[in-house]
């Protein structure tokens, strides 16, 4: 088994907290896994992505080649097609809905979708929404996690599990809204 | 031992403490900075060992050399750039020797994601005639680290781990080994190896050249340097180094057979094993990321009679920028994998850019209306997040080239005539490599106007602490001699911006030394603080 990701986002969104959760739970059930970073300069409101790699043997390359991801990942619509060609022909698009614009030549957003649907599996989340649903329109990355929760081989309870130890120190309350984001990005890919 | 999830550079910063550091120093600097992160944060306030950022590179490294003299184990960090800060003592420490381990790291960033050039630190390490450890993984990045003391102690020589920005930032599982206890009966140095008077440094340097042969003794029979010959996939051979190693696994098992090859993780490199590889070949390809280092060798001036050498020197690969998987599968002959398309759709660049709400950006507005009636002004800028306003909507700076160069550069630059000559320079960097250049501009009384954005913190690579900010900066701008007639305060907010353009309007008319501090703490710092 292997299972490739490509996570994306802009700088700030929380997508290394989208990573922190996946990595434990996939270590937590036996797998390995490799997960690539950008820090640094990038991370001030720049697109940034990561490269998440699982599989039940040894990783090499902590980069994904082309062509071979089986999911892109992405808090941003337009992100979600900086990365288009890394997604196999048959991989999975889960998306945010919600634009980040903070450049001045974003394109129209109904272009952007009309262009993620092209994608054979693809699931749009108005994040944002679902966010300030759950309590906090910063957990939009829970609820994208939730909602990728469907397509990957990792147990939803070992997922939640690490979303309450990467918020547990900023207690209980944002712990239950992070939960709670997760569950509605979940039951929203659904449908 | 337990296996546990560590970035590349945490996988060398936990070896470390378990093979028993007694001290760490660094700068900040992507990729290298969260070594220094987790050693602080692991070392229960400094009991369980020191652990320090420093002023700059150099500092940290001459403080390690202290260490290494006192018998005890020391790392020292940075990226590739800062070992050209630290190259003094660096050089000088292979001549000295190392007395307790010493331990260099550096993490090169091929592809520049932050930086300024993609040096490539085996150069560095080759030019030292030290050796040097490139880890492929997680797990010998933490293996190598531990053997890096032993063997610092074993040739009495500093060792150089270098890193890359796909190892230091990438986040993996690690298998650790029981820990070490810090170094307790080493004597001192002797000052007749220490002392580099020029009779001590020529026997030292006796010492360092007979060494190489023990170097490249060690380097011909680690295990981690594997030559793995398979005849039967033809005369076709492959030689790899550190990372280069993993995009060649990953993409070789496409190939019918896999070639021979040779994993080079240590140098001096295993000259003998590359030999038996060669024989066995007749065309090598040179995967590595960075320069050329083994290429270059392996071609000489004549090449090797008979053998196709390939590589970046013949274009099978890229001369610049980071390898991927795609491009050494493409050097192997591998067909090109193709991906979902997005058409002709275009896609919006999204570079980085100042925080809403940062306090440079109110700077470099007060800034640009001040020099809008000069007809030639220019602006030295440097090393930090303020970098970014060289780009739009700002485009208020002309120059960023290494830590400290705004201000010595826009001495340069006004003494050839340029006016208004401004240096833009932040706290810390000031801090790193400004005070020495503005001490020159201090005693010659030069014509330039430098401002100093006092944020407080080293913003770019994560809030470290800086060393020149708030009060202590303003006493050490009197301390080194600026007139305080042209010493001002600004505080870059919106509701100030009239009164910041004319005291900077003032001060770039005095034809003499000012130095402008524009003082706001960063606005991340105080997102931070208001969450917690």
């Amino acid at each position: 088994m292997k299972y490739d990701i490509i996570l994306a986002g802009v700088g700030g969104q929380g997508i290394l907290s989208i990573a922190f959760v996946i990595d434990n739970a996939a270590l937590a059930e036996g797998l390995f896994f490799k997960q690539a970073e950008v820090h640094g300069m990038s991370q001030r409101g720049g697109a940034v992505q990561s490269h998440l790699r699982l599989a039940d043997g040894h990783i090499y390359s902590d980069l994904i080649p082309i062509g071979q991801a089986d999911m892109i990942l992405s808090v941003e619509p337009l992100e979600t097609l900086r990365y288009f060609e890394f997604l196999k022909p048959d991989g999975a698009v889960v998306s945010s809905s919600t634009p980040y614009t903070n450049i001045s030549d974003y394109p129209v957003l109904e272009e952007v979708f009309r262009e993620i649907k092209k994608a054979p599996v693809h699931v749009l989340i108005d994040s944002e929404k679902l966010a300030r649903e759950a309590g906090s329109i910063r957990a939009q990355n829970m609820v994208m996690l939730g909602a990728a929760s469907i397509f990957l081989p990792l147990k939803e309870d070992s997922l939640k599990k690490y979303i309450e130890v990467l918020f547990e120190k900023r207690g209980t309350q944002i712990v239950q809204t992070n939960l709670r984001a997760f569950d509605l990005g979940r039951q929203a890919a659904r449908g | 031992m337990e296996k546990i999830v560590l970035l590349g550079d945490e996988a060398v910063a936990l070896a470390a403490v378990q093979a028993g550091l007694t001290a760490a120093y660094s700068y900040p600097g992507t990729p290298a900075s969260e070594i220094m992160e987790y050693l602080i944060r692991n070392s229960d306030g400094g009991r369980k060992y020191t652990a320090k950022w420093c002023v700059n590179e150099k500092v940290a490294c001459e403080e390690a050399l202290g260490v290494s003299f006192a018998g005890k184990r020391a790392l020292v960090s940075f990226k590739h750039v800062g070992l050209n800060v630290a190259a003094d003592p660096f050089i000088n420490s292979a001549i000295t020797g190392a007395n307790g381990g010493l331990v260099v790291v550096v993490a090169d960033d091929p592809g520049m994601h932050s930086s300024q050039d993609e040096q490539d630190s085996r150069y560095h390490a080759d030019f030292a005639r030290i050796l040097c450890l490139e880890p492929a993984s997680h797990q010998e990045a933490y293996d190598m680290t531990r053997e890096a003391f032993d063997l610092s102690e074993k040739f009495r020589l500093p060792v150089m781990i270098r890193l890359v920005t796909r190892l230091a930032h990438s986040r993996s599982s690690v298998q650790t080994s029981a820990a070490r206890e810090q170094n307790k009966d080493l004597p001192y140095g002797t000052w007749q190896d220490w002392t580099l008077l020029p009779g001590n440094a020529r026997r030292r340097f006796r010492i360092l050249l007979d060494r190489q042969n023990d170097l490249q003794e060690y380097s011909e029979n680690t295990g981690y340097n594997q030559l793995v010959l398979n005849p039967a996939a033809g005369r076709r051979g492959v030689v790899v180094s550190g990372i280069a190693y993993n995009y060649f696994k990953e993409v070789a098992a496409s190939l019918p057979a896999e070639p021979s090859y040779l994993k080079i993780s240590t140098y001096p490199f295993p000259g003998a094993k590359l030999r038996r590889l060669v024989e066995q070949v007749d065309e090598l390809l040179v995967i590595e990321e960075g320069y050329p280092f083994i290429e270059r060798f392996l071609r000489g001036v004549t090449g090797i009679p008979g053998k196709l050498i390939r590589g970046k020197m013949d274009g099978s690969l890229p001369a610049s920028g980071e390898l991927t998987p795609d491009l050494v599968a493409r050097a192997l002959g591998l067909p090109e994998r193709i991906g979902l398309k997005t058409g002709d759709f275009r896609l919006a660049n999204r570079p980085p850019q100042l925080c809403v709400g940062c306090p440079h950006a109110d700077t470099y507005k007060a800034l640009n209306e001040a020099l809008r009636d000069f007809p030639r002004p220019v602006v030295f800028s440097d090393i930090g997040c303020y970098t970014l306003g060289a780009l739009p909507p700002y485009n208020a700076i002309q120059t960023c080239v290494c830590m400290g160069a705004s201000v010595s550069m826009a001495k340069g630059g006004a003494e050839a005539g340029i006016h208004p000559s401004v240096a833009v320079i932040g706290d810390s960097t000031f801090a790193h490599s400004g005070l020495t250049p503005l001490l020159d501009a201090v005693f010659s009384n030069s014509d330039l106007t430098v401002i100093i954005l006092d944020n407080g913190t080293v913003a770019m690579t994560g809030a470290q602490p800086s060393f020149g900010t708030g009060e202590p900066l303003d006493r050490l701008l009197a301390g080194l001699g600026v007139d305080p007639n042209h010493l001002r305060v600004i505080v870059p907010l919106p509701r100030n911006h009239q009164e910041n353009v004319k005291v900077i309007k003032e001060e770039l008319s005095h034809h003499g030394l000012s130095v402008i501090i524009a003082r706001r703490e960063c606005i991340q710092i105080v997102g931070e603080k208001k969450r917690s």
